[in-house]
């Protein structure tokens, strides 16, 4: 499904950010890529997210190169893959359902959809009686309950989750990973990134451990160095 | 589709424009102070044009004719200066008429009414009072007049030709003055309003510098461009819209201010009534102006945070 094809990443400062990765995600996988600060996961991710271009190798989603989509085309390919970041990045003046509404609009959802879906959406993450509320008015649970609301209304292929849980105290640390492990149930890949050894234990899935922008482990089997 | 998105960035933007309600007003302010200048120059403008019409329509040439002058060969004459392709109007006042006119003039001055009863006779020559269309003609005109004078000096019935050319020298100059006023009135006008502009603009900038984390989270959903620019420019557009109902609304008490003034410099022109008159056109710029104004704005300055 995403495979990263000997990439490495340099930034204009010198610093090489990821060096040498090859990693090959299969279609619903949970993966977690663990390391400490710095060690590159952002990296990896806004790679995958298009948002950064590789300085050598490719990133592939469905043997399509990303990188070398047409602006109007990387729109698309982001609808295909949502995303749940630490610090939520909810619109503060839209209320919980239309942050939403508001992925499904992007996508070019009819109203008829989003107002079936958005509703449904929010019921799974368990926020279904707080949908009119605004962002401030949320806990950072709650908030991060919307935003996967949010990656998931569109039903995409892939989720990738930043951190999610950095923002958050453990009880709500580890409902959202059993959030995440529900909505992977229901045949959705995630790719999570942490340092919380806590998190890598509870999912108990494949991890890939990231040290000085390389790939120090891949482990199917939930082990990691840290 | 394109309903749908249409009502959507509408709806979207109007929501927008209406939460975010200090960041609205400040954009509104600036948008209706740039308007009020950009509105009084071009006012300032009307008042100068009116002013030198007034004065140009104040120029004239008097012909009085002798005593003995017959009201036919008077009316014979006034006829044909008429012909004169240079000459717009021209105006029999009899000997009675300027009699009566002057006695309603100086009703007042019980002194200058007690002098001309005691005169006994009519003092008062009939006359013709002679208006060209174009004022830079009456030297033409006068030359004219003078031709005809001499051609009829067996009988001549003119007495005086009153214009000198002191009156055809200012009206050149206040034309000079006015002329330059106008050139500088648009210079100012484009200064102020290309300063309004880039205040405007950068106001705008920092207003969606504010929603730039926004548009990067608008852009990981995988939101179009336009998608992401169009509700900003609707905000735009309805900054113009509402600065312009301010505008509208701020300029009557200022115009209704500056009318009577404007009517006692003799201006020629009440500006209360002159924008009253035109009020539905000014707003129809204003809203124009304003909207064209805050899209634009908005579109360039949405530009720089698209690119994630």
């Amino acid at each position: 499904m995403l495979k990263f094809n000997d990439v490495t990443k340099l930034y204009h400062t010198g610093d090489t950010a990821v060096k040498n990765i090859n990693i090959h995600i299969k279609p619903k996988e949970f993966v977690s890529i663990v390391g400490h600060s710095g060690a590159g996961k952002t990296t990896l991710l806004k790679l995958i997210l298009a948002e950064e271009k590789p300085t050598e190798g490719t990133v592939t989603f469905e043997n399509v190169d990303i990188h070398q989509l047409k602006r109007s085309h990387i729109n698309q390919y982001r609808r295909r893959v949502g995303t749940v970041f630490q610090d939520f990045r909810l619109l503060p003046d839209k209320t919980a359902y239309e942050n939403v509404a508001f992925a499904m609009e992007a996508a070019g959802m009819d109203d008829e959809a989003i107002i079936n879906d958005v509703p449904h959406a929010l019921d799974l993450v368990g926020l279904k009686h707080k949908m009119h509320s605004f962002p401030d008015e949320l806990s950072g649970g709650e908030k991060q309950r919307v935003a996967i609301a949010r990656a998931i209304v569109n039903q995409p292929e892939m989720i990738i989750a930043d951190e999610p849980t950095g923002n958050l105290d453990p009880v709500n640390t580890y409902e959202i990973i059993q959030l995440l492990k529900k909505v992977n149930d229901l045949g959705t890949t995630i790719l999570l990134t942490t340092h919380n050894v806590g998190v890598i234990d509870n999912v108990g899935r494949r991890v890939i451990t990231i040290k000085d922008g390389r790939v120090a482990m891949d482990s199917p089997d939930g082990k990691y160095i840290l | 589709m394109i309903i749908t998105k249409l009502k959507r960035t509408i709806k979207s933007g109007a929501i927008s424009f209406w939460r975010n309600g200090s960041v609205s007003l400040a954009s509104v302010l600036i948008l209706t102070v740039t308007l009020t200048v950009i509105t009084m120059v071009l006012f300032s403008g009307v008042v100068l044009s009116s002013t030198l019409e007034t004065i140009k329509n104040k120029v004239d040439i008097d012909i009085y004719f002798t005593k003995g002058a017959s009201e036919e060969a008077i009316l014979v004459f006034a006829n044909d200066v008429k012909k004169n392709s240079d000459i717009l109007d021209v105006k029999y006042i009899s000997s009675e008429q300027a009699y009566a006119n002057f006695r309603e003039r100086h009703k007042d001055e019980e002194a200058t009414i007690q002098a001309l009863t005691e005169i006994g006779d009519n003092p008062l020559p009939a006359s013709i009072n002679v208006k060209a269309k174009d004022p830079n003609k009456y030297d033409a005109i006068v030359t004219f007049l003078k031709q005809k004078e001499s051609a009829m000096s067996a009988n001549d019935i003119i007495d005086k030709i009153n214009y000198t050319e002191k009156n055809q020298q200012a009206i050149a100059s206040l034309n000079r003055i006015i002329n330059a006023s106008n050139k500088l009135g648009v210079l100012i006008a484009i200064f102020f309003a290309i300063v309004s502009i880039l205040i405007t603009f950068n106001t705008i900038r920092l207003a969606i510098y504010i929603f730039r984390e926004e548009v990067s989270v608008m852009r990981l959903v995988g939101a179009s461009e336009t998608y992401i620019r169009a509700p900003f420019v609707t905000v735009g557009v309805l900054y113009g819209i509402v600065s312009a109902i301010v505008t509208t609304i701020i300029l009557l008490p200022i115009t209704h201010y500056a009318g009577n003034w404007t009517e006692k410099l003799g201006t020629g022109i009440n500006l209360f009534n002159y924008y009253q008159s035109n009020l539905l056109y000014i707003m129809l710029v204003l809203v124009v102006a304003g909207s064209a104004l805050g899209a634009i704005s908005s579109f360039l300055a949405i530009k720089k945070y698209l690119k994630v």
